[in-house]
């Protein structure tokens, strides 16, 4: 278990972590999930001893670490740029941390195999970081992070420098090998679809501060806030209530608009709107729309209720959100 | 801009001809005169005891002022790329001095500090170390002068590798002076081994603040400029002169040569 307490860290002016708490739990996948600047990437470093706080306390599996450096603190670390040890070979870049260590020859072999093995790159053991993919070398950094047996692993934007299938790829790849080792993990990352992927737990930053904490499901149907309810996934403006665009129902039919259902008991009132543009996206449609009232905004329909409706731009249809989000609205003991 | 076939041809020859003129025809000729006579007249002359006694002082000096200058350029290029130390800007200043200052001004000052009438010139009435007109005084003034290469071929290389790869080796258990022999060094190497050739190929040519501070004897004090120096003016051997010339050269080609082929198997890596 990691514990974060009172985190606090100035960069001049620049307020990068204010009054931090944070728990992550042992064998948990954590993500930090914040937009640039927000203090997500100080935080994990500040768990590593790569960054010094200001005040405040971080303590890995019960110990106070805040004044120990990153050697003595148990941790496995991955950089968004792998910082492969480019005059290494990617045998001893993962034997690294064992060789520091002086542990014996055959026991850095056998585990160095195990490990390469498990990253998918036995037989590339002889190459260069310069001879590999980007995807490979952060298997590569990982599988390094990893020999010396951490307590807790962290990763600062681990995909960031990947293009986007790798990327993707490389997050199932990490969440089975999570499921597999189960060392507690920290991802810090920008991408709400990577947080909401791989993470059992996200920790969403705005400014310094943590706004929430929670799985993935809650956080997405319950934000505890505006900041959070934007920042995980797409929202639209519906008659002044935020409302995610998937749950806007669309229709020519004011009574089918209006039809009431058990989800939505408390859904605000309907609203015409015209259609603007009409975008199909492989198996849903967004619908963007502008409000008889001014306000634009977008609905997001699967494609068969599209086929079914036909809609055109140029016409104008009924609107209303079957649950609205807002902040207001949610379990306040969410939030936290 | 497009440039016509003419233009370009025309600025090609020039090039050519300035690089022919100014550097290739000179040393064509050095090397024509030297071996004009054959072969044996050459090694004769550069197997004199005083060539020979000339050929050693300068690499000693060389052996002398090269791990020296390492330790300080590698020490002095982690400060000013990776430490916060106070007066960066001063100390960047104070490593490009060389390259502003003659090195008949540094043979100057260095007298007047370490001449027997200079401020540390009672070292040697207390101690018996002679530093001017002995071999203190040609390694301090060598050191000097070649100070700036190795901190200036190093420095770049550690602002482009960053602090990453050390991080991590620092996540991975590793002390400071670990990560320094594991990982930085490694990084640096080629800009080191380029620095250290530049140091030695400035050394053996180096002339003006040298022979300040030498007593320039024959087979004592001379190293191979100076005896090129005192051969051709106050012995009047013009071809002396050239021999030794050419075996300077010899040198010099041959730390370059070296440098070139650890290039390519850089490159070949």
């Amino acid at each position: 278990m990691i514990t974060v307490s009172s985190a606090r860290k100035n960069y001049g002016d620049f307020l990068a972590l204010d009054d931090v708490e944070l728990e992550i739990p042992s064998g948990s996948l954590t993500a930090l999930l914040g937009p640039s600047g927000s203090g997500k990437s100080t935080l994990l470093r500040a768990i590593a001893g790569l960054e010094t706080l200001d005040a405040g306390v971080v303590c890995i599996a019960g110990v106070d670490v805040s004044r120990e450096p990153p050697q003595r603190r148990g941790i496995g670390f991955v950089f968004q740029h792998y910082a492969a040890f480019r005059h290494m070979t990617v045998r001893d870049n993962v034997a690294f941390g064992l060789t520091i260590r002086r542990r014996p020859k055959a026991e850095v072999r056998r585990k160095v195999d195990e490990l390469l093995e498990i990253v998918g790159l036995d037989g590339l053991q002889h190459r260069y970081p310069a001879q590999l993919s980007g995807g490979q070398r952060q298997r590569m950094a990982l599988a390094r992070a990893l020999a010396v047996d951490p307590q807790v692993l962290l990763l600062d934007e681990p995909f960031g420098a990947l293009d986007a299938t790798v990327r993707a790829d490389l997050r199932q790849w990490l969440r089975r090998l999570h499921d597999e080792v189960h060392v507690t993990t920290v991802l810090v990352t920008h991408d709400q679809q990577e947080a909401l992927d791989v993470a059992d737990r996200i920790a969403v930053l705005n400014k310094g501060r943590i706004e929430q904490v929670g799985d993935p499901v809650s956080l997405y149907e319950r934000p505890a806030n505006d900041f959070v309810m934007s920042f995980l996934g797409s929202v639209a403006r519906l008659a002044g209530h935020l409302v995610r665009p998937h749950d806007i129902v669309l229709d020519r039919d004011l009574a089918v608009v209006q039809r009431d259902d058990a989800r939505a008991p408390s859904s605000p009132g309907v609203v015409s709107a015209a259609i603007e543009r009409v975008v199909r996206l492989g198996f849903e449609v967004r619908v963007e729309l502008r409000a008889n009232t001014g306000e634009r905004f977008a609905a997001q329909i699967t494609r068969a209720e599209a086929d079914r409706q036909r809609f055109v731009a140029g016409e104008t249809v009924h609107a209303r959100a079957t649950r609205p989000l807002d902040a207001t609205d949610t379990d306040p003991s969410l939030a936290i | 801009m497009r440039t016509s076939r003419r233009a370009t041809l025309t600025l090609r020859i020039l090039a050519l001809a300035y690089v022919v003129g100014l550097l290739a025809v000179p040393i064509l000729v050095i090397l024509y005169r030297t071996l004009e006579p054959g072969l044996g007249t050459y090694i004769d002359s550069i197997r004199t005891p005083a060539a020979i006694a000339a050929l050693n002082l300068s690499l000693l000096i060389v052996a002398i002022v090269v791990p020296l200058n390492v330790v300080f350029g590698v020490v002095t290029a982690l400060a000013l790329a990776r430490w916060r130390v106070p007066g960066r800007g001063l100390v960047q200043a104070i490593v490009d001095l060389p390259f502003a200052v003659s090195p008949i001004v540094v043979g100057v000052s260095l007298i007047m500090l370490w001449g027997t009438s200079g401020w540390f010139g009672g070292l040697e009435g207390s101690t018996g170390v002679k530093v001017i007109f002995g071999l203190p005084g040609m390694v301090i003034a060598t050191i000097f002068v070649t100070l700036p290469f190795v901190v200036r071929e190093v420095e770049p290389v550690l602002h482009e590798i960053g602090t990453e790869q050390e991080q991590a080796a620092a996540t991975l258990g590793a002390s400071h002076w670990q990560t320094f022999w594991r990982i930085t060094l490694p990084a640096i190497r080629w800009g080191l081994t380029y620095g250290v050739v530049l140091t030695v190929a400035r050394a053996l040519g180096e002339f003006g603040a040298v022979i300040m501070v030498s007593s320039g004897f024959p087979g004592v004090s001379q190293t191979l400029t100076l005896l090129v120096h005192s051969r051709y003016i106050d012995d009047h051997n013009t071809y002396g002169a050239y021999a030794a010339a050419t075996l300077l050269m010899g040198l010099a080609a041959a730390t370059l040569l070296l440098m070139t082929v650890l290039d390519r198997k850089k490159g070949s890596r």
